[in-house]
C-alpha cells in the first residue's frame, strides 16, 4: 500500500489534513481517469465499445465533482475563488484574475489570511473521533 | 469584505490564524451533534431559511376561480457569543509568546458549542425541535451507577430494531454520564467504552450540554442540520486596551420523520425514520423510541 499522497510524515499530519490530501489524490486519479476514457474514445471505432466507456466516463464526471465539492467545503478560500471562476460565462482567465483579487487581495484580512467565507471551516464532523 | 468585517479589527494574519486554531481545538471536540446527526452546509451568511416542502392554504385569493398557498419555511437561527481579548496578548502572541490568554475565546466556544448540543438534542424554544423533544417514547432511568448502561442502551438498540430502524448507533453522553462511562471497568476489567461502543457499533461521544444521553440510529435522513454560516470569529470594535469579536453561526435543526415528541433529558435513538430511544439522565431514564414530528417552521 502507498501513501504518495503525503509529502510531510503521515504521523504529523492531523486527521483532517490526511483526509483532504485523501480527496486531493482521489481528485486527480478521476482527473485523470478524464483524461484517459477521452483518448480511449478518441480513437474507438467499435460503437458498442464507445457507449461502455461513453457511460464509464459519466461515473468519472461524478466522481471528480463530489471530490471537487468535498474539497471546496472544507477550503474557504479555494471556494471563494473557484465561485468566481466555475459556471461563469466570458473570459475564464479574466474571471480567474478577478477572482484571486477578490478573495485575497480584497478580502485577505476579512478572514485573518485564510480567505473564503472567514468561517472555521468546521462542518459536518461524523467520523471523527469522540 | 465580508459582515465579519475581520480586515477592521487590529489583529495580524498570524493573530487570526492563532484564534481561529484555538477556537477550533475547543469547539471540536464539544461539538457532538455534528458528530451524530446529518450536516448540510455551509450555505452562507445569505441562506436564511430552510425549505420544508410544506404549503399553508390562504384564505383569501388574488382573483375569481383562483386560490393560493404559501410555502412554509423553516428559518435558520443566529447563534452568537461575544468576548474581548487584550491587544497586548496578542502583540505578545505576534511576538511569539506561546501562551497568550485567549481564555475568552476558549470560555465562549465552549458555550456556543453547549448551546448547538442543546438545540439539536433538547430543543430551543421557538427556534429548533430537539431529538429528545420530538420523542413520543417514555424515558428509561440510567441510574446513579454505570454498571447498568449496556443493559439499558441494548435495550434502546433493541426497541430500535423492533421498529426498523438498523445501526450503526451512536451514543452522545451529558459530562457526568461520559465520565462514568470512561471511569468504569466491567467485570473482569472489561472497559464499558468499549462494551457499549460492541453493542452501538458506533461512535460514543462526549456531548456537554446533554442531560442523559441519547441514542442515535446513523443511517441517515432523520435528524437534519442546515448550516448558513459555520461557526467564524466575527469583529465588533476595539479600544486601546482590548478588541472586541464575537464568535457566530447560523443553522436550522428539524426532526425529518414525524412521530416522536421526547423530553429533553433522554437517551434517544434515531433511525431511518427517526425512531429513537431515549435515556434520561442523572438519575435516569431509558426511554424509547419512535419517529419523530416533522417541525414546521
Amino acid at each position: 500500500m502507498g501513501f504518495d499522497q503525503y509529502h510531510e510524515p503521515p504521523d504529523e499530519l492531523p486527521a483532517r489534513t490526511r483526509t483532504f490530501a485523501r480527496l486531493c489524490a482521489s481528485l486527480t486519479e478521476e482527473a485523470e481517469a478524464i483524461g484517459w476514457y477521452q483518448q480511449r474514445l478518441a480513437v474507438e471505432t467499435d460503437p458498442e465499445a464507445a457507449a461502455v466507456m461513453n457511460d464509464a466516463v459519466g461515473e468519472e464526471y461524478k466522481h471528480f465533482s463530489m471530490d471537487l465539492e468535498f474539497l471546496l467545503r472544507r477550503t474557504p478560500p479555494w471556494r471563494e475563488v473557484a465561485e468566481g471562476i466555475l459556471f461563469q460565462a466570458g473570459d475564464i482567465v479574466e474571471h480567474g484574475e478577478e477572482a484571486e483579487a477578490e478573495a485575497f487581495e480584497g478580502g485577505a484580512a476579512d478572514d485573518g489570511g485564510g480567505g473564503g467565507d472567514g468561517s472555521l471551516g468546521i462542518g459536518s464532523l461524523r467520523g471523527a473521533s469522540r | 469584505m465580508n459582515h465579519l468585517l475581520r480586515s477592521h479589527a487590529p489583529i495580524s494574519d498570524d493573530g487570526w490564524e492563532l484564534l481561529d486554531e484555538e477556537a477550533r481545538q475547543r469547539l471540536t471536540p464539544a461539538l457532538a451533534a455534528r458528530k451524530l446527526v446529518d450536516f448540510s452546509g455551509p450555505h452562507g451568511w445569505d441562506h436564511s431559511a430552510t425549505n420544508l416542502g410544506r404549503t399553508t392554504p390562504l384564505a383569501s385569493a388574488p382573483g375569481e376561480g383562483v386560490s393560493g398557498l404559501q410555502r412554509r419555511v423553516l428559518p435558520l437561527v443566529e447563534v452568537r457569543a461575544d468576548f474581548e481579548l487584550s491587544r497586548a496578548d496578542l502583540r505578545d502572541a505576534d511576538r511569539g509568546a506561546e501562551d497568550a490568554d485567549l481564555s475568552a475565546l476558549d470560555e465562549v466556544a465552549h458555550r456556543i458549542a453547549v448551546a448547538e448540543n442543546v438545540a439539536v438534542f433538547h430543543g430551543w424554544h421557538d427556534a429548533t425541535t430537539g431529538i429528545g423533544e420530538a420523542s413520543p417514547h417514555e424515558s428509561v432511568q440510567l441510574g446513579e451507577s454505570a454498571d447498568a448502561y449496556p443493559r439499558q442502551v441494548a435495550g434502546a438498540v433493541e426497541r430500535l430494531l423492533c421498529s426498523g430502524i438498523t445501526g450503526p448507533y451512536g451514543l452522545a453522553l451529558g459530562r457526568e454520564q461520559y465520565r462514568r462511562v470512561v471511569e468504569t471497568a466491567e467485570h473482569g476489567g472489561y472497559p464499558l467504552l468499549d462494551h457499549l461502543g460492541k453493542i452501538l457499533e458506533g461512535p460514543i461521544v462526549w456531548a456537554p450540554g446533554v442531560e442523559g444521553a441519547v441514542v442515535v440510529s446513523l443511517r441517515g435522513g432523520d435528524f437534519l442540520f442546515e448550516c448558513g454560516q459555520d461557526l467564524s470569529i466575527g469583529y465588533d470594535s476595539h479600544d486601546g486596551e482590548v478588541v472586541r469579536l464575537y464568535l457566530e453561526e447560523s443553522f436550522s435543526f428539524r426532526v425529518a420523520t414525524p412521530e416522536a415528541g421526547g423530553r429533553a433529558e433522554s437517551l434517544v435513538a434515531r433511525g431511518g425514520t427517526a425512531h429513537r430511544a431515549l435515556i434520561s439522565n442523572q438519575t435516569s431514564v431509558l426511554p424509547l423510541a419512535a419517529t419523530p414530528q416533522r417541525s414546521a417552521s
